[in-house]
């Protein structure tokens, strides 16, 4: 995780706020460094984390998380870490023939398919065993990305009602969180991913949105993050926006305000 | 960025090694150490001909046939990854490129795997660039495609003691430069292409043959490309899959104008394609494959033709680097004067960031390239070219 990005959400892996759906998003340029937070920010929280990992293998996540000080390994072998790998699965599915219903059994389907099976999976990696005595504070899915499951095939609908019910059980019944992340490709006029990513925005609490500098590419500064935190409730309180820019680097990402690059103070 | 890497035993400075990827969870980034994996306190892991690991991560590399390229690639094109070049408009330079990444792959005794609709790959290969080498580089050549006839026996005069010693095991003989220059025009010696390995897949000859299995939800000759890639990296081992093969090997693959009519895809010719997703589900199912095995493809695309720009935009977020060409034939950059002495522009539009938060981005976004007589190169484009 980095910590100025904890400083910024006001956030803590102590504590954090629960039942929240948190979207992030990334517009002409890579978003996947906020996925690497949170991964290892709710590893280190201590909670029962399903990562649906879609467009990465691994080995990828785990060498980044071992730079920000996770194992994912260790978690996974712990029972902490349910870990999805799509592009694995999916040769899986095309080339050998599947027994039983697999999470990403819509592959296989020639038609627009449903994601039911994704969330039996998910659903059955958070609920806690009977007992009900679980060492990890609360569950928490993470998707990256749904997006991609535009490209295999689905329609936004489908994918807009796999987050509804994800949102159901992990946020309200099982009082988790969940963060997702979407591709914004407005300007190449992406209907589909549009109707998905205005639809995720309405639902969720709070929205990161990585975007590349209007003036083009810059060596020192990569980005800028928009932070959106919505109040769902018809409160008084009007939703609060902030921006910051950004620079990427070996183990950490370092934000500072617009403008106010070190690079250039 | 200096290519020099040891040849011979092959031991990487940054000691980590591409390590085998099977049903495992182990994928071909996967960085293993020197102390461990050891076969049996045998022989140490031999790096692979014509791989080098990155400077920032340890990901294998290989070379693309452009040394300009690779430089602005961040070191190379990383195994296990897809390459995607956007096609200039009448499709001339793409071709090129194309076929320095095959040739760069005879030359370093990869084997290849060309896919294609309109031309067969036999000829294809017969056009690619011969190689230019310098005497050292001739006779590791030689080595690397006559590695299995055993030196003839010299008798030693002096050091005859030296004679009944065993042979020493000379390691696999990898052509120690990463990245060779090519002469365009120059077709590349008979003897060169006898000696590789290759296997073409030319869509008409597989286009009768009915589908084994159920029916996927892919396109026909989709589909069917797939599962023959998929095959030769399974059979001849690529992802790990027989542990017994002596020598690892890089797969090429190489696919030619995909997404074109040829390859019976409507999305160049309507808007509204019922079909898109077919595309982008075979950029994802190849991703996985490439994943696991020790792989590393190229794909031309014409994307100027593709009518709905999300699918471009999909099929740039499904490939790992993407590179656009855009020539500059029949536009009115033709007649800038700032362009006079380039053929078209180079737009590196995206570079994987692979097992790292960042990537090695160059910083100079204005790129222009300018085929010459013999040889394809890559300049800034800077004020000063303009006089």
């Amino acid at each position: 995780m980095f910590p100025e990005l904890n400083n910024l959400l006001g956030t803590t892996p102590d504590g954090t706020e629960q039942g929240k759906l948190t979207l992030l998003c990334d517009a002409k340029t890579d978003g996947s460094f906020l996925v690497h937070h949170f991964l290892s920010f709710y590893l280190k929280a201590n909670c029962k984390v399903c990562f649906v990992a879609l467009v990465q293998s691994f080995s990828h996540y785990n060498i980044v998380a071992q730079k920000l000080g996770v194992s994912l390994t260790a978690a996974r072998e712990q029972g902490q870490l349910v870990f999805l790998e799509g592009l694995k699965s999916s040769v899986d599915i095309f080339f050998h023939a599947q027994e039983e219903p697999h999470p990403l059994q819509f592959l296989r389907e020639a038609s627009a398919g449903n994601l039911q099976s994704l969330y039996q999976f998910v659903r059955d990696s958070l609920k806690p065993v009977d007992s009900g005595e679980t060492p990890w504070k609360f569950p928490v899915l993470l998707v990256d990305n749904l997006s991609v499951l535009l490209s295999l095939g689905l329609e936004a609908v489908a994918v807009l009602d796999f987050m509804q019910y994800c949102r159901a059980t992990v946020c309200c019944e099982l009082k988790g969180n969940v963060v997702a992340l979407v591709h914004d490709n407005r300007d190449a006029e992406d209907k589909e991913n549009g109707i998905l990513l205005n639809g995720l925005s309405h639902q969720s609490h709070l929205v990161l949105r990585a975007e590349g500098l209007a003036t083009g590419f810059c060596k020192d500064v990569h980005g800028q993050l928009r932070i959106l935190w919505r109040r769902l409730q018809p409160t008084a309180r009007r939703d609060q926006s902030l921006t910051y820019q950004y620079k990427i680097q070996d183990k950490n990402v370092s934000f500072f305000a617009k403008g106010m690059s070190p690079a250039i103070l | 960025m200096a290519a020099a890497a040891t040849c011979g035993a092959g031991v990487l400075s940054s000691g980590c090694v591409a390590s085998t990827a099977g049903r495992s969870s182990t994928t071909s980034f996967q960085r293993r150490s020197k102390a461990s994996g050891a076969d049996g306190g045998g022989p140490r892991l031999l790096s692979i001909a014509g791989t080098r690991p990155s400077v920032r991560n340890g990901q294998l590399l290989v070379s693309t046939g452009l040394p300009a390229l690779d430089q602005l690639l961040g070191g190379g094109l990383a195994v296990g990854t897809v390459l995607l070049i956007e096609e200039d408009k009448y499709s001339i330079y793409s071709p090129l490129l194309f076929k320095y990444f095959l040739a760069e792959g005879i030359v370093n005794g990869h084997t290849l795997l060309v896919a294609s609709a309109k031309e067969k790959p036999a000829d294809i290969l017969q056009e690619l660039p011969a190689p230019l080498l310098d005497d050292n580089g001739k006779k590791e050549l030689e080595d690397v495609h006559n590695s299995k006839t055993p030196e003839s026996d010299v008798n030693m005069k002096i050091a005859w003691r030296y004679q009944l010693q065993p042979k020493m095991q000379v390691g696999p003989v990898s052509s120690s430069r990463f990245g060779h220059y090519y002469d365009v025009s120059k077709r590349i010696p008979q003897e060169l292409l006898g000696s590789s390995k290759w296997h073409g897949f030319f869509l008409p000859e597989h286009i009768t043959s009915d589908l084994k299995g159920e029916p996927c939800s892919l396109s026909g000759d989709y589909m069917k490309l797939l599962q023959f890639i998929q095959n030769i990296i399974y059979t001849e081992g690529f992802d790990g899959s027989n542990p017994q093969k002596k020598q690892k090997n890089i797969l090429r693959i190489g696919i030619q104008n995909f997404g074109s009519p040829f390859w019976g895809d409507d999305i160049c010719c309507t808007e509204n394609s019922d079909n898109s997703h077919r595309l982008t589900k075979f950029f994802y199912v190849l991703r996985g494959l490439l994943r696991t095995s020790l792989s590393a493809c190229i794909i031309t695309m014409p994307t100027h033709l593709i009518q709905n720009k999300a699918i471009t935009a999909r099929v740039r977020n499904l490939s790992d680097t993407v590179v656009g060409l855009e020539s500059f034939i029949g536009s009115e950059k033709e007649t800038n004067s700032l362009y006079k002495d380039y053929h078209g522009l180079i737009h590196i539009r995206k570079i994987p960031r692979l097992n790292n938060l960042t990537c090695d981005e160059s910083d100079v976004k204005d790129l222009a390239f300018k085929l010459k007589r013999k040889l394809f190169t890559i300049e800034f484009l800077t004020e000063a070219a303009a006089h």
